[in-house]
């Protein structure tokens, strides 16, 4: 069954069972593989996506529930890693095995879009719901208020 | 004093006995490729082959033979190569090796990356620069000693000329070989990238989704693969019926695969082959199988508990025995007697296991995050009949490894499934078959008996150890000592006492066992600077003090596990980093009302790692609130990569002691996901500080040394603030009431 959406600004329409998880709609149908699986019970927050804007688990969102809406994965965030997120990610060294990144970014840019200047309770909050194996939190919270502290930060979600 | 040779890991690894050479041995091809590579010492390669790409227009690409699983390998190994080469590192980008055992050592574990690789690194970059320094001396025809070389290329000091690499690099690759042994090395004074913060190549590649896992191969044609196995370790397919999961939009087919043995450790099971991994899951989920559990299937985390307290109640083999400490113990004013307890611990990496293989009647392919390339080619060539040559093994980037990925079971199961199917299949785990079908930490009872005298030392120190050994697993025949593994550490401690006794007892379990991020460090740390902190309480002593008076005059302890490789424990610097750690800390300032700190200090993988942990208890919740560490790994090849290990090991543990424990029912683990095993989350998180010694000995591992001294600092400061001592892990709420 056809569904389409607004996959990072285009028009994406995918023929695939309607209750498959968007996780593998974008991982395994359309091979964009920076969306990660982790536990596919939203329990680790790898597979974090927006979707009009608000950081969602794809692993357990099916695509017939994304009918029509704007959905944003990692490889939207910027053509080219310039997104100030992704700039002070890598400013601050964050990634160490690196698999958790691109939903600890997608949350973090969701964070930023509703409070420019979070608090690190506000980071608590928004945030725990990533697991990091590597255990880079701290570097993770310094990266949040750098991008915050950035002029350029308009945390940008499609 | 009563001796067992045992086998470190390290030696262990090297010699193949474990980490997988020896296990192979078992359908080893003699004569094969790889045997030989084995067997003899390798011959250094041409390092502008081997290790150094430059390009004509100056381009320089340095090949990364370790595997990058986010401990920063592929950062730190390129720094050494580059500080030979006098590279300007802003010229440099790097390329993970090729799978080929005669040219690399590709094994990546045992905290081993970087302090093995240093002087062959070193050397390698030495030879090419001498190499290119040589070409440039014969293109102006002058003599070498007035060419130097500089930021990436050759200077001609008397004429002021300089050739880049990328010229020279066509006549310097045509060059014989230099001797090795008697090559120069750069002066460290000269040093300016090793021992300089470099950041991560790849970190960009990482925060941008462009990174890619093994998770994340993809090739045309390719299959998605999952495979039911036995819940019951041991236990395999009676029958099944794949009606169902045929039906399943998307399935294509749906095969078993047997159970292997030695040499990957697989459980087999039944295959669904789909379009996707989604319809591969909804396609096990159909199916009707009934197992033959086996012989395990009546184990559990309480009958085990049974089996290691009778082992503690009989003698256990003795692996060390000094003065009496029966004796001592028996006249003694002093005296305690406690018993530690770890559970079984999951590796848990963020990327579950996967593996993608295609194999092709002329040669294979395979794509595969392993800690093991050399394994998983063996493997694969193994199962297809192919000649190790003709696999051709993409090590990828690993989401997380710790061990875990020093197995070559996930690459067993794809190599059969693809043999099978003569298609491209990756082989995906989800995090349930993940949890459930791991290699854990083996679980371990620690039976401990100390005096102190009047002069407030140690009279007896005596410890009795029952564990599910990771030796035990590999090798059926014990030939190698199940113990080997096991007692290492806790019969090699820096605290002087007369009377010294260590049992070991095997416990039995159907349960897989392998390293552990730090390994048996994990559970010796803990039990040894427990005890060592409880025996200060005992003596009425401040336990730092009471560590250093222990500890002793400077001196080498030589590895009582392992004499031949003579890799001792230096009493001062592990006396250093106590005391550096305790001073970042300001051991001794008071501190708010309920917050109490402890510490502790440990040699592991050739370093020194102490911590002092700020905690209080609250409801009876532990709050970490700051865990200061001090760390002295010989010269830090990349100070703000030790430290970025440090604060991840730093986290592993306390997930460990803090979270939740792997438990054993009906012969199967209990936890299944996050929910039943959680991890740390940013709102735990403590204030971790990391201070580095800038030390000029050689470098020793770091990857894993930050484990062992978290679990001891927070309970000796949980302890401090509370009187209340724990000996179990991960904390139970019983134990802090």
């Amino acid at each position: 069954m056809a569904t389409t959406f607004i996959l990072n600004g285009k028009s994406q329409t995918v023929d695939v069972s309607p209750d498959m998880p968007l996780l593998w709609v974008l991982r395994d149908t359309l091979n964009m593989t920076g969306t990660k699986f982790g536990c596919g019970m939203a329990l680790c927050g790898a597979c974090t996506v927006h979707i009009n804007g608000e950081a969602t688990r794809s692993c357990i969102t099916t695509v017939s529930s994304v009918a029509g809406k704007k959905v944003t994965t990692i490889e939207g965030l910027s053509a080219d890693g310039t997104h100030p997120v992704q700039q002070a990610w890598i400013a601050e060294d964050v990634p160490q095995c690196g698999y958790c990144q691109s939903g600890q970014i997608m949350s973090a840019v969701a964070l930023l879009s509703k409070k420019p200047k979070p608090t690190d309770a506000d980071i608590d909050d928004a945030m725990s719901g990533n697991i990091c194996r590597c255990g880079t939190y701290q570097r993770i919270r310094k990266a949040i208020h750098r991008a915050a502290s950035t002029p350029a930060t308009k945390a940008k979600s499609a | 004093m009563t001796t067992a040779p045992v086998l470190n890991r390290r030696e262990f690894l090297k010699t193949g006995a474990a980490g997988g050479a020896a296990l192979v041995i078992a359908f080893h091809v003699p004569g094969s490729a790889y045997a030989a590579a084995e067997d003899q010492e390798k011959k250094p390669a041409n390092p502008l082959n081997a290790w150094v790409r430059i390009t004509p227009d100056n381009r320089v690409t340095l090949i990364v033979g370790k595997s990058e699983m986010g401990q920063g390998a592929m950062t730190a190994l390129p720094m050494i190569l580059a500080e030979e080469l006098y590279l300007d590192w802003k010229q440099v980008s790097v390329e993970q090796a090729p799978t080929n055992p005669k040219i690399y050592d590709h094994g990546t574990g045992g905290s081993g990356s970087v302090a093995g690789s240093w002087l062959p690194l070193r050397q390698a970059g030495a030879a090419a620069r001498e190499m290119m320094i040589t070409a440039a001396a014969q293109h102006w025809n002058v003599s070498r000693d007035t060419c130097k070389a500089q930021n990436g290329g050759v200077l001609h000091g008397a004429r002021k000329q300089f050739l880049t690499y990328g010229e020279l690099v066509e006549a310097a690759s045509r060059l014989p070989l230099p001797d090795f042994n008697t090559l120069p090395l750069k002066n460290s004074d000269d040093f300016t990238i090793v021992g300089h913060d470099r950041k991560r190549f790849e970190a960009a590649a990482k925060s941008t989704g462009a990174a890619k896992f093994g998770i994340d191969s993809r090739t045309t044609g390719m299959e998605y693969a999952v495979i039911a196995r036995c819940p019951v370790f041991g236990g395999k397919v009676a029958k099944f019926d794949a009606a169902k999961a045929k039906a399943v939009p998307g399935v294509r087919d749906v095969i078993s695969i047997d159970a292997v043995g030695e040499g990957a450790f697989t459980s087999g099971g039944v295959v669904v082959l789909a379009d996707n991994s989604w319809a591969a899951i909804q396609g096990r989920k159909a199916l009707n199988i009934t197992w033959d559990e086996g012989p395990n299937a009546d184990e559990s985390s309480e009958s085990l508990r049974k089996h290691f307290i009778e082992n503690a109640a009989k003698p256990g083999k003795i692996v060390r025995n000094d003065g009496d400490a029966d004796a001592a113990l028996g006249s003694a004013s002093k005296k305690i007697e406690v018993v530690y307890e770890l559970p079984f611990a999951p590796h848990a990496c963020m990327e579950p296991m996967n593996c993608t293989v295609h194999i092709r009647p002329d040669g294979a392919e395979a794509w595969v995050p392993t800690q093991a390339p050399q394994w998983a080619q063996e493997v694969i060539a193994k199962v297809s009949g192919l000649p190790l040559e003709k696999v051709n093994v993409h090590t990828t980037l690993m989401g997380g490894g710790f061990g875990r990925r020093y197995q070559a079971d996930f690459v067993m199961e794809a190599a059969q499934v693809a043999k099978a199917t003569g298609k491209p299949a990756q082989v995906l785990w989800t995090r349930e078959d993940d949890m459930q079908h791991d290699f854990y930490r083996p679980a371990s009872y620690h039976k401990m008996q100390g005096a102190v005298d009047a002069q407030g030392k140690v009279a007896a120190w005596k410890h009795f150890q029952s564990s599910t050994s990771i030796a035990a697993v590999w090798d059926k025949n014990g030939k190698d000592k199940p113990e080997a593994s096991e007692f290492a550490t806790a019969a090699f401690i820096p605290y002087e006492t007369p009377n010294f006794r260590v049992e070991y007892a095997l416990a039995h379990s159907g349960v897989p066992r392998a390293w552990w991020r730090s390994v048996e460090h994990s559970s010796s740390g803990f039990v040894v600077e427990t005890f060592v902190d409880e025996l200060a309480a005992a003596a009425g002593a401040d336990p730092l003090k009471f560590r250093l008076q222990l500890i002793g005059d400077a001196r080498k302890i030589p590895d009582f596990t392992n004499p031949k490789e003579n890799k001792p424990l230096d009493t001062a610097r592990l006396k250093g980093v106590l005391q550096l750690a305790a001073e970042k800390s300001e051991w001794g300032k008071p501190l708010p009302k309920g917050v109490a700190r402890g510490i502790a200090g440990y040699f592991s993988f050739e370093s020194y790692t102490a911590a002092v942990a700020e905690v209080s208890v609250e409801k009876g919740q532990v709050q970490i609130h700051r865990i200061v560490y001090a760390v002295d790994c010989g010269r830090p090849v990349n100070p703000a990569g030790v430290v970025a290990q440090v604060e991840s090991a730093a986290v592993y543990a306390l997930s460990a002691m803090m979270k939740d424990a792997i438990t054993i029912e009906r012969g199967r683990v209990k936890q299944a996901n996050f929910n039943d095993y959680d991890m740390p989350r940013m709102k735990e998180m403590p204030k971790i500080e990391v201070h580095v010694v800038m030390s000029k000995e050689d470098p020793t591992g770091i990857g894993e040394p930050g484990l062992p001294v978290v679990a001891p600092a927070i309970g000796n400061a949980v302890f401090a603030a509370t009187g209340k001592r724990l000996r179990r892990l991960p904390i139970q709420a019983a134990d802090l009431a």
